[in-house]
């Protein structure tokens, strides 16, 4: 932390707050509320999906005295998933896009970018969905073992938490179509930003060890 | 004003962005009445509130201990059905860890910790009052489950499978896994709030290594929070599923396995067992150097160590598993893991004696529950050791020395400490100091009912008492001891009783005005919150304190002299500052009490019908529209209240510079 008399005290509006989001003001760490929130909160969040995927790894392949039906792992479509997770990490290039273009203030760039990411993560979506309902058709439903159960629980929060990604998006979209959102509130979107790598990163997480190890 | 003689530069905030004013409804003005503390976003009240419901809890979760106790009192107890009892010891330890002793701490958090480090409110307010109805509907929710079927009857760990349909088939574990759910949102949000609080927002100067200990101990916690309550998310997560949704998580026949639910439940329950704890050794690491008037001995130490329990704190859950099976490479490990984490401990009780030591002690209640902390947690502390050794702890799981161990730390540990709080901060939150000679009845009552109600719960565990039986019987002579024990936990009601007593008689006393009104430092302190008057003025601060020093407050007050001999150089109560400005606050909002009460409604429509989940979430999606539509702050709000000339664009510093230099005279701190 800087000694007191390296703080710049001439604007003593101390703690950028909720309340006065389009003025940047100094804070202890440098960094807005905003964004050590949403820091935060990843953080938090690593630790959800870090007892989820335990608890897949745990219980994919048990077996008891009822079990029946197939494992997730023998329908797994490997070359399908691959090509919805590569459209996954490429929605974090135009993401990286998009903070870069309104940080320019190239508001067409950016809503542009902002389209494709939501674009790209609403086919993920649907592979998932895809995937979801042809796993099913082949026996494997929500309640059929305890293995099924692990993986639709695991990768269901996954699509969950991109689907709000999505929204947060076409928000973003709308209120920069709309002029709310000007070059001067790029961290909004720098925020979401966050958010939507920190999804990515976790499904890489997850198509390796879910998928990929045997 | 010594705290701020150099820069007294006016703490003004910049109001909302009127182009994208656009809420829904007109905005609750805060004048007074119930909607002043419904609908503010003031972290004052929101902590007055917080400890207001706690201390309801605490009431309810205390008449269910003594059910409990009047069903052990003689041997075959008949005032509870085996069913009943379950019921009630479940809801007795859910109650009192998350809805007494976490929303206690959350309290003084909201309240103290903005103070402490010199910022008019935390980095979100709507989000603050928005952890603090979620806290007040969760508990509703999980307490709803009596007068719909039974509460729950798993324990407070509730472990899996023994809470799925098949052994518990009512309502009450849905009850108690989704009331969790709800509480855990709350803790989180307030936890992300307080941790980007305390890392942002704290006055100049004030690094991290010179704030207050207590504001450390609840930024640990926070980040213990943080981390702990996305896993115990999960483990509810799947119990609901396999609950509501016919999963598998735990389904034995599909091959579950019942370990999943223990570790899980315990990666975040040792965790919890510090996010109890820390806030009370946070609290006596202020009082105790106020009332012995010397400086904590070993700051820096007992900061390293609250720290270094928060780290090590995850790595001792499976010791609450040693008779599960684990084989015994675990066990060992965790033995040594959990023997270590006594270390830092250990160093905190050493250093609170240490900090008493040849000081010049005032034995004021707060003092003395201070130091019933240090010593009834250290047997407690003791007694957690003792569990370490995996072949004793064999021998004790599941008796009544576990029963007694724990409610060494919590009881005589968490709770002693957030009863000196009480006592402590009182006049500063209420402008007025609850009755000491009560106090002192208050608190020998409760020391005395405690240790008799805990203390001989070692002996019947020795001798091998179960606990979660409602029932021993006379053959097996537990019944002196658990007689005695009934009637401690009696006592500890008398105690009690004489602490609302004490609440009344000061605040009608107060209020009559033979109860004096205090000033801004009755007990000659240390931190920055005894900096501004009694009560605390709405906005806290006038001027952003500047901070040189730990205990920056103290110094202002303290200097050595040329032979280095402390002497007082300024008056608390005269250097604080006088709460005489009107900046711009943050505005009451409707959004968060409404988006609040979405959530228990989408839980009882998972238990009972999902169109009910639906106007649940149509509640929950309107109220973050409104939400995100209002500026935080009401740009029409303030002006009118105070008149132009107090408006906050017209403050300025010239104001209070006259007063300033004059006291700058008295007390010339570098």
């Amino acid at each position: 932390m800087a000694d007191i008399d390296e703080i710049d005290t001439s604007n003593l509006a101390y703690g950028r707050t909720e309340w006065d989001d389009h003025h940047h003001l100094p804070t202890n760490t440098g960094l807005t509320n905003e964004k050590v929130t949403m820091w935060a909160f990843l953080g938090s969040d690593c630790l959800l999906f870090g007892a989820l995927i335990s608890t897949y790894l745990l219980l994919r392949n048990r077996v008891g005295p009822a079990t029946s039906g197939p494992t997730a792992a023998d329908l797994f479509d490997i070359p399908f998933t691959s090509v919805s997770s590569f459209v996954l990490l490429m929605s974090s290039l135009t993401m990286v896009l998009a903070v870069t273009s309104i940080q320019r203030a190239e508001m067409d760039r950016c809503k542009l970018w902002l389209l494709t990411t939501a674009a790209l993560g609403s086919i993920f979506i649907a592979g998932q969905v895809y995937e979801f309902t042809s796993f099913y058709r082949e026996g494997l439903g929500f309640t059929t073992n305890i293995s099924s159960s692990a993986f639709y629980t695991l990768t269901g929060f996954h699509g969950v938490h991109v689907s709000l990604g999505i929204v947060m998006l076409v928000t973003m979209w709308v209120l920069v179509s709309g002029g709310q959102i000007g070059p001067e509130r790029a961290e909004t979107i720098e925020i979401i930003g966050l958010y939507w790598h920190f999804v990515d990163i976790v499904w890489i997480v997850i198509f390796a060890v879910v998928y990929l190890i045997p | 004003m010594a705290i701020t003689e150099e820069r007294p530069e006016i703490l003004e905030l910049e109001s909302g962005d009127t182009s994208f004013s656009t809420g829904a409804f007109a905005r609750p003005t805060n004048a007074s009445g119930w909607r002043a503390w419904f609908f503010t976003v003031d972290h004052k009240k929101i902590g007055i509130m917080y400890g207001a419901v706690a201390m309801f809890w605490f009431l309810w979760g205390g008449i269910e201990a003594l059910l409990i106790r009047a069903q052990l009192f003689t041997p075959n107890g008949t005032v509870l059905t085996a069913e009943q009892y379950n019921q009630i010891f479940t809801m007795h330890g859910t109650t009192m860890v998350f809805l007494v002793i976490m929303p206690l701490a959350a309290a003084f958090a909201n309240y103290i910790v903005p103070l402490q480090i010199g910022a008019r409110d935390v980095a979100f307010p709507r989000m603050n009052a928005l952890g603090l109805w979620l806290f007040v509907f969760g508990g509703i929710f999980l307490n709803l489950s009596w007068f719909l079927g039974g509460g729950p009857d798993g324990g407070w760990f509730a472990y899996a499978p023994n809470t799925g349909v098949t052994f518990s088939p009512g309502a009450g574990m849905d009850f108690y896994a989704l009331g969790l759910q709800i509480a855990g949102i709350a803790s989180l949000v307030g936890a992300i709030n307080l941790i980007v609080t305390v890392l942002n927002m704290r006055a100049p100067g004030m690094t991290m290594l010179r704030m207050p200990v207590f504001t450390w101990m609840i930024l640990v916690v926070q980040f213990l929070l943080l981390f702990a309550l996305p896993v115990i998310t999960v483990a509810l997560i799947l119990l609901s599923f396999d609950r509501t949704f016919d999963a598998n998580f735990f389904n034995v026949a599909m091959g579950a396995d019942p370990l999943l639910w223990q570790h899980l439940f315990w990666i975040f329950g040792h965790p919890e067992v510090y996010i109890l704890i820390l806030p009370s050794f946070g609290i006596v690491s202020e009082t105790l150097p106020v009332f012995s008037r010397k400086p904590l001995f070993g700051y820096s130490v007992i900061v390293i160590s609250g720290a270094a329990i928060g780290f090590m704190g995850w790595g001792v859950w499976a010791h609450h598993m040693f008779v599960s099976g684990l084989g015994p490479v675990g066990v060992a490990a965790f033995s040594a893991t959990t023997m270590f984490i006594a270390v830092p401990t250990g160093v905190k009780i050493l250093n609170w004696i240490a900090t008493m030591w040849g000081g010049n002690l005032r034995f004021t209640v707060p003092m003395m529950f201070s130091i019933s902390l240090v010593s009834m947690f250290t047997i407690g502390g003791l007694s957690g050791v003792m569990h370490s050794v995996a072949p004793a702890d064999t021998q004790q799981t599941d008796t009544y020395f576990i029963v007694a161990h724990f409610h060494y730390v919590l009881f005589g540990g968490a709770l002693m400490g957030l009863f000196a709080g009480m006592y402590y901060w009182w006049p500063k939150a209420f402008g007025y100091r609850l009755s000491e000679s009560l106090g002192k009845w208050h608190f020998w009552i409760l020391l005395v009912g405690f240790n008799m109600t805990f203390g001989p719960m070692h002996i019947v565990g020795l001798q091998g008492m179960a606990r979660r039986h409602s029932r021993y019987g006379p053959e097996d002579g537990f019944d002196f001891w658990n007689a005695v024990v009934s009637i401690g936990a009696f006592v500890i009601l008398i105690g009690m009783i004489v602490f609302a007593v004490n609440i009344v008689r000061s605040w009608l006393g107060y209020k009559a005005g033979t109860v004096p009104q205090e000033p801004a430092d009755p007990w000659d302190a240390r931190t920055l919150e005894w900096a501004i008057p009694s009560p605390t003025p709405e906005h806290n601060f006038d001027y952003v304190p500047v901070v040189t020093d730990i205990d920056d407050f103290w110094h202002k007050k303290y200097q050595p002299d040329e032979n280095g001999k402390l002497r007082k150089v300024a008056d608390g109560n005269e250097i604080a500052q006088k709460g005489d400005q009107h900046p711009h606050l943050p505005s009451p909002s409707y959004w968060p009490i409404v988006l609040a009460a979405g959530l228990p409604l989408i839980a009882l429509g998972l238990i009972y019908n999902l169109w009910v989940s639906g106007i649940g979430l149509v509640l929950l999606l309107g109220a973050m529209f409104g939400w995100s539509l209002e500026p935080a702050t009401d740009p029409n709000a303030g002006h009118d209240d105070h008149g132009d000339d107090h408006g906050p664009d017209a403050n300025t510093p010239d104001g209070d510079e006259g007063g300033d230099a004059e006291v700058a005279e008295e007390a010339p701190v570098g």
